[in-house]
């Protein structure tokens, strides 16, 4: 019987901060003391808090250590394992407590404002093995609808838990599995989305890390409640930690009998094939998907027909994200009331967000639906790094917008979004401070879609592209008052007429900056200013009179545009400056400004 | 092998008390038990009590229970001695503590 369990993070962040040579040292090492009958050493799935990684827990304490390095191992092994003194210096310290250390992961603001539901395996077991998963109540839910609950009264459970499709839209989850179930007909099939393209979600990325087989349950549940004997699951090829654990997880099932035929004996088969997609981001929109698992190239189709009627092979198809699948085993075990009791009037539950951007504890949160983004980015993200002031927050991707600082108090949920002009998304959450420019953002996400739209649709291919040559003519101070007009015409124009939901959102981006920062675009426009100092054709770098004459600037200066004497103030050859900004960084009396 | 769906209650059965140290109970509602484990507390037999007390609420799958190491608790002659905190109550200190009565203790706040 182990008396510890060292937990150490493999999630994508921390095991590329080298969290696998961490492990092997804890391995080594507690069998070289002989102490491996006492202590195991265990990798994880994400614990979210990726910003102070790599993360190792140790209990039964709770004892949470951050920033680990493998030359650290040595000492938590002797103070810790063997003396049983905690090594504060490694301790996680919170900034709100003045920087006190904290003694364990429950303790952090971070955590106490947390619900863990799709998350509530992720850091605590093993995802390689499927006897952990089974302890904490693995595939009960499973034997639960097996063997007591009819197709009827599992689709029944999921509708009145109220569970909205986390992937983004919100379309409710128990209606779209009715439409599949009524459907007669011999082959159906159950897919998972796991293409995650937004920039900054790893959402589902976790999920599919630090809990595989919680997705292949639910998917085995959904099988089993509207008919169907083989799922897919479509994952991005660029998630190489995630798509292993998957093939383990399937192989174990498999091993079990939780997977295949006559599964535990009830007479009910399933399977579940992986189908890795290559990275295009409109392999995310469910037709696209099913095309390009059907071996096609990945382009979406007209609606309807919808894929509950006609969907991967032309079957009768049900696609959920994986977060979606996340929460159905829960559901199943502890009861539809348990989960509509979490969460605001029409959307229930909780939900993932992944903080990225200008926040202090970036890293993946649960939160109950109607916590506001003010919880969110102050008391679970810590505010923004340095002081900054917070600008806005951009949910929901390239398909979202920006939300600003007075709208901080709204309760997030998905109508609440959408009424400010951003949407839920599948839960990537950027957060901006005063130094970013927002017509810069927008050409940002502009520049994401308009190199992933597929092609097929002229308002998608080559409206977005006109779109974002509106705002480098912006950004390069080049535009007129018309053009911003014209600007967002277009994109009423794109939003209205594309086919596929990648070029009805693509604009988004841009019309949430205009709702809430036209000021800036009216900056860029009328006075040829960028406010955020951010775009490079409308600022310059100036040298003050603070300017000692070091000459480190002129040494620095790729293109040499900076001369003077030494001892004596410098000037730049504006004609010559390519704006690089490598003059303002290594200024050691901080004498250079951009303006 | 495939297994049934006993084979699946007692995987569940076995491994939970395995990993019932993990459960992150809140801190405020459960009972701490700490045990000194400085030099002097582990020469004078505290690494026995603190196993003793782990075995024992992985055996009883005791929840709400955190049996937890420190450092030197400061009376180096009273050694082993344990510190009991329940929700609500003053914290008690045992000293010269055997695994045997360590057993007691917990027995008696488990109840």
């Amino acid at each position: 019987m182990y008396r510890t369990h060292i937990l150490v993070c493999g999630g994508t962040g921390c095991h590329s901060n080298n969290s696998g040579k961490i492990r092997e040292a804890f391995e080594e090492q507690i069998k070289a003391r002989g102490l491996e009958n006492d202590v195991c050493v265990v990798g994880t799935g994400c614990f979210g808090l990726c910003a102070v990684g790599p993360i190792i827990i140790i209990y039964p304490e709770g004892a949470f250590y951050s920033c680990v390095k493998v030359e650290d191992v040595p000492e938590i092994i002797e103070e810790h394992i063997v003396k049983g003194r905690l090594v504060e210096r490694l301790l996680y310290h919170e900034k709100a407590l003045g920087n006190k250390a904290v003694h364990s992961l429950a303790e952090t603001n971070f955590y106490k404002k947390q619900t863990r539901v799709a998350l509530r395996n992720c850091g605590v077991i093993n995802p390689e093995k499927i006897d952990e998963y089974i302890a904490r109540d693995g595939y009960q839910a499973l034997i639960k609808c097996l063997t007591q609950l009819t197709p009827q009264q599992i689709i029944d459970i999921v509708s009145a838990s109220g569970l909205r499709g986390r992937g983004g839209a919100g379309f409710p989850t128990g209606r779209k599995w009715q439409f599949a179930k009524n459907q007669v007909n011999d082959t159906k099939y159950v897919c998972c989305n796991a293409d995650e393209g937004d920039p900054g979600a790893f959402m589902d990325r976790s999920v599919l890390e630090g809990d595989p087989h919680a997705v292949l349950e639910a998917m085995t549940i959904a099988g089993y409640a509207i008919g169907s004997h083989q799922g897919y699951i479509y994952v991005r090829a660029e998630y190489p930690i995630a798509v292993e654990r998957l093939k383990i997880a399937i192989a174990q099932s498999r091993e079990y009998g939780l997977l295949g035929d006559d599964i535990l004996g009830t007479g009910f088969s399933f399977d579940i094939e992986l189908k890795l997609g290559s990275g295009a981001f409109v392999c995310g929109e469910e037709t696209a998907l099913m095309t390009s698992i059907e071996g096609h190239r990945g382009e979406p189709r007209p609606r309807p027909p919808f894929p509950a009627v006609k969907g991967l092979f032309g079957k009768p198809t049900i696609l959920n994200n994986v977060e979606t699948y996340a929460n159905i085993t829960q559901i199943i075990m502890n009861g539809p009331e348990w989960f509509a009791a979490m969460g605001t009037e029409k959307s229930k539950g909780t939900k993932v967000f992944a903080l990225g951007g200008k926040i202090t504890n970036t890293g993946l949160v649960e939160i109950p639906m109607g916590t506001t983004l003010r919880e969110i980015i102050e008391d679970i993200g810590g505010g923004c790094p340095n002081g900054k002031k917070f600008k806005a927050a951009q949910t929901g991707g390239p398909s979202g917008g920006c939300i600003p600082a007075e709208h901080l108090d709204i309760p997030i949920d998905y109508d609440n979004l959408i009424s400010i002009g951003s949407m839920m998304g599948s839960g990537g959450m950027i957060v901006m401070d005063e130094d970013n420019c927002m017509v810069d953002i927008a050409k940002f996400f502009l520049e994401f879609t308009v190199d992933e739209s597929c092609g097929k649709c002229t308002p998608c291919r080559i409206g977005n592209r006109r779109l974002l040559e509106y705002l480098e003519k912006i950004t390069s101070g080049k535009a007129t008052m018309q053009d911003l007009d014209d600007m967002e015409q277009l994109c009423y124009y794109i939003k209205a007429n594309s086919l596929c939901g990648l070029g009805q959102t693509a604009p988004n981006p841009v019309l949430s900056t205009l709702r809430y920062f036209r000021d800036e675009y009216e900056a860029h426009i009328k006075e040829r200013r960028c406010p955020a100092h951010v775009c490079k054709q409308l600022i310059q770098y100036k040298i003050t009179d603070k300017c000692i004459g070091c000459t480190a600037c002129a040494r620095k200066c790729p293109v040499g545009a900076i001369s003077g004497v030494r001892g004596q103030m410098h000037v730049i050859d504006q004609d010559k400056c390519v704006k690089c900004g490598q003059c303002m960084s290594i200024c050691p009396k901080k004498a250079i400004i951009k303006e | 092998m495939k297994k049934s769906i006993a084979d699946i209650m007692a995987i569940r059965e076995s491994m939970q008390s395995q990993i019932i140290l993990r459960d992150n109970v809140d801190a405020e509602k459960e009972i701490h038990i700490i045990v000194g484990m400085g030099t002097c507390g582990i020469n004078a037999g505290a690494r026995e009590v603190f196993n003793a007390l782990v075995d024992y609420v992985e055996e009883h799958e005791l929840k709400g229970v955190r049996v937890t190491r420190t450092g030197c608790l400061g009376d180096c002659d009273d050694e082993p001695m344990i510190e009991v905190h329940v929700p609500g109550k003053e914290k008690e200190i045992y000293k010269k503590v055997t695994a045997e009565q360590a057993v007691e203790i917990i027995k008696k706040l488990a109840k």
